[in-house]
């Protein structure tokens, strides 16, 4: 806490604070929403226009700019998940329990859409839907804790409580991401080793590099979009007792 | 390239628009059913009132 600047710690409490929190991000959305565009354009332009045909996989490589980017996030928003779920979980700051419900559904889209093209792109490349790979697997697992998540928190009524109990599956949860992640080091199996991620230099042509960069950004601020989304709906729910939300219904006319 | 040649996707389009087009429709969803819920939650609040 020492050594957090002033400002960035008040920042930080006020954002802490439901209706800060929801005029902020009221005025923040529609940036967002342009640099999604601009990076998505930019990205989509770069992977499926410019970037040439793979010499060993033909065009189908392409399906790479949505699978890896949604790998990549699938992990990202777990980690993000189980450091909100235990921020909330220590300091009972309710946003912070917020965000971390709010996380589950997104990444389980991530998560599904990462085996979904993996699927559709084994077909043509190994000649297989699906295999018990130690990537695919793991990943099949995240999934399901993903289900467990949104599963657990709807099954228990005292939402405080079912944050309490959601925060300790998804920290408990978060062995499987180092699994997933080194899956393909350990075991020898059907997926290819990292291309991008390796220590040395990325064995991938920069011409196909830069778009997948894109889109995995571009994906990451989509995250952020569909969170900020989710998150003031739940509030609104929670605190629907609240002054400030009975405010923002007279304000409605519908 | 012409326009058909870049839908063929030299042979795999298939499985290259299906990706893109599933990946969309799931992230589009995402998007939407919040806003629906904040639409349905005031609506629900605004009856309460009433």
């Amino acid at each position: 806490m020492f050594l957090v600047p002033a400002p960035v710690v008040r920042f930080f409490h006020r954002m802490a604070s439901p209706p800060h929190f929801y005029a902020f991000t009221e005025r923040l959305m529609p940036w967002l929403v342009v640099i999604f565009l601009l990076l998505t354009g930019a990205g989509l332009y770069g992977g499926l226009y410019l970037a040439p045909t793979d010499y060993q996989q033909g065009d189908s490589y392409r399906i790479i700019y949505i699978h890896v980017p949604s790998a990549w996030m699938s992990l990202f928003i777990y980690m993000f998940m189980a450091t909100a779920g235990g921020i909330g979980l220590v300091w009972r700051i309710k946003l912070a329990e917020i965000v971390a419900i709010s996380s589950a559904p997104i990444g389980a889209s991530f998560t599904f859409i990462a085996l979904f093209t993996g699927s559709l792109w084994g077909k043509p490349m190994w000649g297989t839907w699906w295999v018990w790979d130690a990537r695919l697997t793991s990943e099949l697992i995240l999934l399901f804790l993903y289900l467990g998540v949104i599963g657990l928190y709807g099954a228990i009524d005292d939402k405080r409580v079912a944050s309490k109990a959601v925060a300790i599956l998804a920290l408990v949860g978060v062995v499987n991401i180092p699994i997933i992640h080194y899956s393909v080091e350990w075991w020898n199996t059907l997926h290819q080793g990292p291309t991008v991620t390796k220590m040395d230099k990325p064995s991938i042509h920069v011409s196909m590099l830069v778009p997948l960069l894109l889109m995995a950004l571009s994906f990451n601020v989509y995250y952020f979009i569909a969170l900020i989304q989710r998150v003031r709906v739940e509030l609104l729910q929670r605190e629907r007792n609240a002054q400030w939300v009975k405010n923002k219904v007279s304000e409605q006319n519908l | 390239m012409s326009v058909q040649e870049f839908f063929a996707m030299g042979g795999y389009a298939f499985y290259v628009w299906t990706s893109f087009g599933l990946t969309f429709v799931i992230l589009l969803a995402n998007i939407i059913i919040p806003i629906v819920q904040r639409k349905q939650f005031f609506v629900n609040a605004l009856k309460k009132k009433r």
